[in-house]
């Protein structure tokens, strides 16, 4: 699923500080599931501006919203005349959402509420971990299911570097070392010749080296 | 200008808070009728949103009287109302609100004394504070 963090509460005011009446739109998927964008998201942060507001003095109307999807046309169409009553709307999904509602809304203004920050998963309760970066050639199989691009801060391929120290990080004291983590892996499934192969040069232009990429599956196609 | 009077919202859990806010009915024991009560079945039950609501909507200050830690009828009802707390004064913090007009108690059913001491010191902490919106919080 996709991560993100609400912005700094002082710089979502900054980017709504012209308007009177604004949507506050949340979305129903990936960030409800990570607390940062869902309907309680939307009512806390809406609560928290008016009460901001209200201590300087000035007003504002809020407007809530969170459709199933921000993503997708046919679920943020059913905002439309509410849309189009507003200064601006405030979105709290991830950017995708954003984006989505700034070209099927291109006379009204979408801001961002939120960093968008990786695709991972809830390794514990509140705590989500980046897992994939969406390079668009997947190595997995040959890694034993551990990904060294997302999860290693180098990038490598050829791992572990001599950052490695008793199985983690230098860069961060709470992260594991991924390729120790691989070559543990790799030896538990009695894989390790995995690791001797000679591979070709990584090509780069599948990730986001080589401009927007796209997707598409021709015969779901209308 | 008359005196200012702090509305203050109580979140009380049925088998501590409220049932000590009985006692200390049944003992007379007076205590400032700033206090609003909202009985819950569990200070569990208490959302962050429902205390930030009822600041933006008019109360001075909010507070939540839950069991004794340890001592939850749901087991930890009290505890995830104390984070929910806690959250709620780091959300007020950053809307510029006092996040002191928020607060957390825990008492047992049996310490009606303590429940109108709680209402005593919270209405004198909100009415030094003063009305949320017009007073200087931070």
């Amino acid at each position: 699923m996709i991560v993100a963090d609400r912005k700094p509460f002082e710089e979502i005011l900054d980017s709504i500080k012209d308007y009177k009446k604004i949507m506050l739109m949340g979305c129903g998927g990936c960030v409800t599931i990570c607390f940062s964008g869902g309907s309680k998201a939307v009512e806390l942060l809406a609560s928290q501006i008016k009460m901001a507001k209200k201590k300087q003095g000035k007003e504002i109307e809020i407007i809530e919203c969170t459709p199933e999807r921000q993503c997708e046309y046919e679920f943020i169409d059913a905002c439309k005349e509410q849309i189009e009553s507003t200064d601006a709307i405030l979105s709290i999904a991830c950017g995708v959402g954003v984006q989505t509602m700034n070209e099927r809304f291109p006379d009204s203004i979408t801001l961002p509420g939120q960093n968008t920050k990786f695709m991972g998963y809830p390794v514990k309760h509140a705590l989500w971990e980046e897992r994939c970066a969406g390079c668009g050639d997947c190595v997995l199989e040959w890694t034993g299911g551990l990904c060294p691009i997302a999860r290693c801060a180098k990038k490598l391929f050829n791992g572990p570097c001599g950052g490695s120290s008793e199985g983690i990080c230098e860069v961060d004291k709470d992260t594991d070392c991924v390729w120790q983590l691989i070559y543990d892996r790799l030896k538990r499934l009695n894989k390790l010749d995995n690791l001797l192969a000679i591979r070709q040069p990584r090509d780069w232009r599948t990730s986001t080296n080589a401009g927007q990429r796209k997707v598409k599956f021709e015969e779901a196609m209308l | 200008m008359s005196e200012f009077e702090p509305k203050i919202v109580a979140f009380c859990c049925n088998f501590c808070a409220f049932a000590a806010a009985d006692l200390a009915g049944a003992m007379r024991l007076q205590y400032s009728h700033s206090v609003r009560i909202i009985r819950l079945p569990c200070t569990g039950k208490v959302d962050t949103i429902h205390l930030l609501k009822a600041l933006e909507d008019g109360a001075d200050g909010v507070f939540v009287a839950g069991c004794l830690e340890g001592q939850c009828h749901y087991l930890e009802g009290n505890l995830r109302a104390k984070k929910r707390v806690a959250y709620a004064k780091r959300l007020l913090a950053e809307a510029g609100i006092a996040p002191e007009r928020i607060d957390m108690f825990n008492l047992s059913s049996a310490m009606g004394g303590r429940f109108a001491e709680i209402v005593e010191e919270m209405t004198e902490r909100i009415t030094k504070l003063g009305p949320v919106y017009t007073a200087k919080d931070l």
